[in-house]
């Protein structure tokens, strides 16, 4: 393999799996994140390992202690309280990035060049930053308060964190975005054009509909890894699951819940992003566009 | 290099823009080595998960049933959580358990770092090279056998020189993947890039200066990285593969 320039034809073909690799390789570098490939036997495991780290954790435990179960299913409430604030950042991000996302990725096909490269400028910055610079980014640097005409408008950190989340999927969606319109045929714009409609008619009424359907299972799979870094607001200290489960063995001050409770905190990921990651996996057979 | 330092006052003292990172000369050797942790965090974790990947990749070949359920296991595992917990369970439920023995061996926060990231990435790389070593066609490996080489030398010699290279764009993705990671060091308190920024900021008051910076580093790194890949990737292309 070491000569290059002589061996033109060598191997023409290697197996059909090669090429798949290769589009499944492209097909994640649009959708910038890796695919999550949640199974139920994940779940199955995930409990195996939590009864385990319970029963080591009770053996550890003294025996005038509270059992370890009954720990857990007390700061259950505060945590499901968590857990709800992790979804609603990941509500509003997903939203909110999904908006500024699609009309980054309509720069793609504009006609003046400026636009253009500016979108793909601003695309390529933010996928290329790392998340976590991104909520530092907005914690820091956003007001904790805006006067508007005289009344002052609190910005609680949770709304920071929600537009630092924001901007990273802003830009992914934005990829998707630009990725669905380049698999879309040009015939499809002239056959449009052909039959009298106009610019943005062509894109909303015709482009956009087919473009849609290939965009959900990147998009929902962006959904589902989101999901799992809305985690990494307890690093700036926004009060959700994570940070709480701190709170919580801080306050039982016990060494050996350690390992369940960070157990248990996983169950609760694993049970919301598993239906979304098998919804993605069907999505994507049912959608896939045969080469 | 003075002149540039001063420059640096003058654009403070004119602009406000307070990079402190320039003229100051422990904030200089603050950041750099900052930035140099970064650099050497990544080159580590990049080169120990691609030697996780090569290995669970040949175990995942053989005929070992328990080794390969055992690979199997660790990729499952550390594909589908966060980082984040995959480096709080190193960081602290690992380490306490370690510091329970009697040996009391104590390892640093870096390399709980470097091991957490190196097996996050490793489990991804693991899966791309094991797609790579299905694409290399089966009579090739039968050529090699009837040739006389021996498992391992087929593995090394002939499969997976192949494999590596059809692997290369999926590895591409991982690794800039895995420069992007090494930020969650921070919560762990490993003195790279981000955590020094923010060492400096709390001291300088310059968050907005700061921030622009480490944006535009972490933009140069996976830059360069990314230009190197493409690189290899075009040096390494097989004839006659791909577009």
């Amino acid at each position: 393999m070491s000569g290059s320039a002589p061996i033109d034809r060598v191997l023409p073909v290697l197996l059909p799996a090669a090429a798949r690799t290769l589009r499944e390789a492209q097909y994640e570098r649009r959708s910038g994140v890796p695919t999550l490939r949640l199974k139920l036997s994940h779940g199955v495991a995930l409990l195996v390992a939590f009864a385990l780290a319970c029963g080591i954790a009770q053996a550890q435990a003294g025996s005038h202690s509270p059992s370890i179960l009954a720990t857990i299913w007390k700061w259950t409430p505060l945590l499901a309280r968590g857990f709800v604030f992790n979804l609603a950042i990941s509500f509003v991000a997903m939203a909110s990035g999904t908006l500024a996302g699609f009309f980054l990725g309509f720069t793609y096909i504009s006609l003046l060049p400026p636009v253009r490269r500016a979108g793909w400028l601003v695309t390529n910055f933010f996928r290329n930053a790392p998340w976590l610079v991104l909520l530092f980014y907005c914690m820091f640097l956003l007001p904790f308060q805006v006067s508007v005409f005289g009344t002052t408008i609190p910005i609680p950190d949770w709304t920071k964190a929600t537009l630092g989340l924001a901007l990273p999927v802003m830009a992914n969606v934005a990829e998707v975005v630009r990725g669905a319109m380049q698999s879309i045929p040009t015939t499809q714009w002239e056959a449009a054009a052909s039959l009298a409609f106009n610019r943005r008619q062509t894109l909303w009424r015709i482009i956009v509909p087919q473009c849609i359907k290939r965009m959900l299972p990147p998009w929902m799979n962006l959904y589902a890894i989101l999901t799992m870094s809305t985690v990494l607001a307890s690093i700036v200290g926004v009060n959700e699951m994570m940070t709480l489960t701190q709170r919580a063995l801080s306050a039982e001050g016990r060494a050996e819940l350690l390992l369940p409770f960070y157990g248990y905190v996983l169950l609760w990921f694993f049970v919301y992003c598993y239906p979304i990651a098998r919804w993605t996996i069907r999505m994507e057979a049912r959608y896939a566009v045969v080469q | 290099m003075q002149p540039v330092w001063g420059w640096f006052r003058w654009l403070y003292d004119t602009t406000g823009i307070n990079l402190t990172i320039f003229y100051d000369a422990f904030d200089r050797s603050r950041f750099a080595s900052g930035f140099w942790t970064t650099v050497r965090l990544s080159l580590i974790c990049i080169g120990a998960s691609i030697a996780i990947g090569i290995l669970g990749a040949l175990i995942q070949t053989t005929r070992l049933r328990v080794a390969r359920a055992v690979v199997d296991g660790y990729v499952q595992a550390f594909r589908n959580t966060p980082p984040l917990v995959q480096l709080y369970f190193f960081f602290f439920g690992l380490n306490a358990v370690l510091g329970t023995l009697p040996s009391r061996p104590s390892l640093s926060n870096v390399v709980w770092a470097i091991v957490s990231l190196s097996l996050f990435a490793g489990a991804f790389n693991v899966e791309i090279f094991r797609s790579g070593i299905e694409a290399v066609p089966r009579n090739t490996i039968e050529a090699a056998e009837s040739l006389g080489f021996s498992r391992l030398q087929t593995y090394f010699r002939v499969v997976f020189p192949l494999a590596f290279r059809i692997s290369l764009p999926a590895l591409n993705n991982n690794l800039v993947n895995l420069v992007k990671t090494t930020t969650l060091a921070y919560a762990i308190a490993v003195p790279e890039m981000l955590y020094v920024s923010s060492q400096i900021w709390s001291d300088e008051l310059n968050v907005t200066a700061m921030m622009n910076v480490l944006l535009i580093c972490y933009f140069f790194l996976v830059g360069v990285l990314v230009f190197a890949m493409d690189r290899l990737e075009r040096a390494l292309k097989v004839p006659g593969f791909g577009a």
